[in-house]
């Protein structure tokens, strides 16, 4: 028998995305929020540059021009609607941030400082612009610090590494979760009116990445079993600077304080690929450029696999006290001091665009066609809204949790305080416990590590920067074999008390779902845009491509794909040049 | 290269106390110990239990004990590393299997401080961020980095005897805000932490400050908030 917990609200995850909104429904109404980790170990704490608002502290800016970018950015595939609403409440995110208590850093007068970024310029794509409001390159430990501080200021309720299984859906409205408390083996039932996710990303699909080990897309994976659909799969962003080997992420603030990229040959490659803004261009430029140089052989190294961040002409105090991080992972993990050599760099799997489709308010759509699920919102890397369209700005999605965050958590309590619990069926947990019963009595004849790293470097082979039909198809036919392959695993350890065993093999799951879901949406996207290239069609085409992708899964066979409109407002698209 | 590596098992359902096992698996020299637990999970024994999640020391999760150390996992290089390395979870909280203790009474001590901004909330509500010059802002800035690993506070040795002390991570947060010229509560906070299970119980073993994998210097923090509460100061 499963615990039943009864709430107004349940909030899964824990993250940037998840603390936001827990602030703003457990003002309203009965919330508990929910996560696999303690809330502080999720992996907002890791991201490093800063969080895009235009407050003009240091130089001139406005929103508009932050939403500008953001839709250039995104290749024309943002939704400008949902854009103008995040970059013009930016401002007051940032300052509400302030006012929690989040340290920033400063200007010589006292006001938050602010730096450059990627994408980010003044008056429509003149220059770089310093719109990156930011605390030394520990941005997102802040946020989540500070987020995490109020929640236990105002009394959240949390329920710590609980793993959720399944959303329960009663007559097309959700009503709530089950989940597996990780410490205890048991299944419990949170019984509510309404229920957001906020589960982050799924990175761990590619071999080099900057995402957790428990970045696994469970969140759009149990919304995928349910038959609903996930928008825009196809589009995942490279970061140009991931550790050589490792994938661990070097902040593009190295780049806004004026760090370079090199090759081989020591040149300065980014001025033949993207002349006004050099290496301060979009991240889907600067990865593909980086696979280029590799590609003709112009990469550093033996292998001439990698290329270099050079940071020797960085003023050192500059290096030591806005970047102390990221200068100290390079001298861990690589031996090599930033202040002396190059950094050995390569593209790194960042971030997810796609995942659940919402609308502005977080909740969810049933459809392409735009039908919401009663009671159901997701918010964070999890959602796409879509703010970031086909690429992503940096420093946008920790703008991105926080408003969206916000807003989903203040939509989700109203839903909660205007609606009825509604009754479950009996056994609720049925379909969840048959399942955990058939997990630990498989034949267990494939091993669950082999698996898993074939995916990876599959994944990382065939559906990563740059891709081709044949390329995507050798990669589908691999996740098919691997996804038969899974069948055949099993949890040997028996153990209830924390069995991290079963939980990773669940993770697995997710994973070989959501790398299905990226390849099947890649490969019909017949066109080039932002972060999905496609060597076998290098242009853009907005007259049929100018649409977001949703993908559903069904009962036999490949999963379906539909499409919707992109929202359009001010900006029309234009070639994209930086 | 060959591993060896030597984990102090426990699994609660079936052994009466903890074990050592060994183990060997084949790693690089640049290779975090994280890795090679991993290894011995994924290809020797997947009933291996541990906490992990970012793997490059910021999110907290692999405090164990390295060589006899306080270290995370995914912070120390094999090559850094005697062999057979020996592991063991981090002391001073209930031990649940393996690696895994139980972080409540960690997480107790650090809410006892109140580690939220206090401000007078009948106080208008600017309209622009509060101004705070780099010098202000600077002075709790090493105490900011910390990521609740519980390093420190499980290698004190007045935390293993005696767990109602709250503990050097408990005090840092309170420093954090204690030392922010936003906060308004510190009068509260060092009322707190002057009582019996409070600052005062630091006996300067420097333990805590070796632990820290942010590099805090965690008993320098300590002291400042005895002197703080010894003269209301800061
Ligand atoms: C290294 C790095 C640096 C970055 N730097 C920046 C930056 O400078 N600026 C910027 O804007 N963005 C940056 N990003 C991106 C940004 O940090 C993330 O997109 C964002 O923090 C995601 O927040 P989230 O709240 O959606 O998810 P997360 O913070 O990942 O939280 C996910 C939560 O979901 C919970 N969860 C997951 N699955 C389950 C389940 N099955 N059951 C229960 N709980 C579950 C987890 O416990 C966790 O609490 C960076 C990303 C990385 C990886």
């Amino acid at each position: 028998m499963a615990q039943v917990h009864e709430y107004d609200s349940v909030i899964v995850g824990a993250g940037g995305a998840g603390l936001r909104a827990a602030l703003e429904a457990g003002k309203r109404v009965k919330t508990a929020v929910v996560s696999k980790l303690y809330p502080t170990r999720s992996h907002t704490g890791a991201a490093q540059g800063g969080m895009c608002a235009a407050l003009a502290n240091v130089e001139d800016d406005s929103w508009e021009w932050h939403a500008f970018d953001t839709v250039k950015g995104s290749d024309f595939l943002a939704d400008q609607d949902a854009v103008d609403i995040m970059c013009n409440e930016a401002v007051a995110s940032v300052l509400e941030l302030e006012r929690m208590g989040l340290p920033f850093n400063r200007t010589p007068e006292g006001k938050i400082d602010q730096r450059r970024f990627g994408g980010h310029t003044r008056d429509h794509g003149e220059a770089p612009v310093k719109r990156a409001c930011y605390a030394a390159d520990r941005t997102g430990h802040m946020i989540l610090q500070t987020l995490y501080q109020q929640c236990n200021k105002y009394g959240v309720e949390f329920y710590d590494e609980f793993f959720v299984l399944d959303l329960l859906m009663v007559d097309g409205h959700c009503s709530g979760i089950v989940a597996y408390e990780i410490a205890t083996g048991e299944l419990h039932i949170f019984h509510a009116k309404a229920v957001l996710f906020a589960t982050g990303g799924y990175g761990k699909m590619f071999k080099i990445t900057s995402n957790a080990h428990t970045l696994t897309g469970d969140g759009p994976g149990v919304v995928y079993r349910k038959g609903l659909p996930l928008e825009d799969m196809e589009f995942f962003q490279f970061h140009p600077t991931g550790l050589y080997r490792l994938g661990i992420l070097l902040s593009e603030a190295a780049r806004g304080e004026g760090a370079i990229l090199r090759n081989a040959d020591g040149e300065r490659f980014m001025e033949r690929y993207a002349p006004t803004i050099k290496d301060l261009a979009p991240r889907d430029i600067v990865s593909r450029a980086e696979f280029f140089e590799i590609k003709e052989g112009r990469g550093a190294g033996p292998d001439k696999d990698y290329l270099l961040l050079d940071l020797t002409d960085v003023d050192p105090e500059v290096v030591e006290k806005k970047l102390p991080d990221i200068t100290e992972f390079a001298r861990t993990y690589l031996d090599v001091d930033p202040l002396k050599e190059g950094v050995p760099i390569v593209p790194t799997a960042h971030y997810a665009m796609g995942g659940i489709p919402t609308d502005v308010n977080g909740q969810v759509l049933a459809n392409h066609n735009g039908d919401l699920v009663p009671g159901f919102y997701a918010a964070g890397e999890c959602a796409c809204v879509s703010v970031h369209g086909a690429n992503r700005l940096g420093t946008n999605s920790l703008l991105d949790i926080v408003v969206f965050g916000r807003r989903g958590g203040i939509a989700m309590a109203e839903y909660a305080s205007t609606h009825k619990l509604l009754k479950l069926p009996e056994d609720t947990e049925r379909s969840v416990q048959q399942w955990l019963a058939a997990i630990c009595d498989g034949p267990g004849e494939e091993s669950t590590y082999e698996i898993r790293s074939t995916l990876q470097e599959e994944m990382m082979d065939k559906a990563s920067v740059l891709r081709t039909d044949e390329s995507l198809s050798e990669a589908l036919e691999a996740i098919d074999k691997l996804r038969d392959r899974f069948t055949r695993t099993r949890v040997k350890d028996t153990c209830k008390i924390f069995n991290t065993e079963l939980v990773e093999h669940i993770e697995l799951g997710y994973l070989l779902d959501m790398a299905q879901a990226l390849v099947v949406s890649a490969k019909a996207r017949t066109e080039s845009r932002g972060g999905h290239y496609r060597e076998d069609h290098q242009m853009r085409e907005d007259d049929h491509w100018l649409k977001h992708s949703f993908i559903t899964k069904v009962p036999e066979g490949l999963p379906q794909l539909a499409y919707k409109d992109v929202v359009m407002g001010r900006y029309e698209p234009v070639e994209r040049k930086y | 290269m060959d591993v060896k590596l030597r984990l102090l098992r426990f699994n609660p359902e079936s052994d009466d106390k903890p074990h050592f096992e060994n183990y060997e698996v084949e790693a690089d020299p640049m290779d975090r110990l994280l890795d090679c637990l991993h290894l011995v999970k994924w290809q020797k024994d997947s009933s291996l239990a541990l906490r992990r999640s970012c793997a490059h020391g910021v999110c907290g999760s692999d405090a164990m004990v390295v060589n006899g150390v306080n270290a995370l996992a995914c912070k120390v290089l094999i090559k850094d590393l005697e062999q057979p390395i020996v592991v063991e979870p981090i002391r001073g909280l209930p031990l649940i299997r393996d690696f895994i203790v139980d972080m409540e009474p960690f997480f107790a001590g650090y809410r006892a401080v109140k580690p939220w901004l206090i401000v007078d909330e009948s106080q208008h509500e600017p309209e622009r961020e509060r101004l705070q010059s780099p010098k202000e802002r600077e002075r709790f800035d090493d105490t900011t980095k910390c990521i609740l690993c519980a390093a420190c506070t499980t290698s004190c040795p007045i935390f293993w005897s005696d767990e109602e002390y709250v503990g050097p991570a408990a005090i840092v947060n309170a420093h954090r805000f204690i030392f922010d010229s936003r906060d308004q509560g510190s009068r509260e906070r060092l009322e707190i932490l002057s009582q019996r299970d409070g600052v005062f119980k630091c006996r300067t073993a420097f333990n805590c400050t070796a632990a820290c994998p942010r590099g805090i210097k965690v008993t320098q923090a300590i002291q400042e908030v005895k002197r703080a509460a010894l003269f209301q100061s800061f």
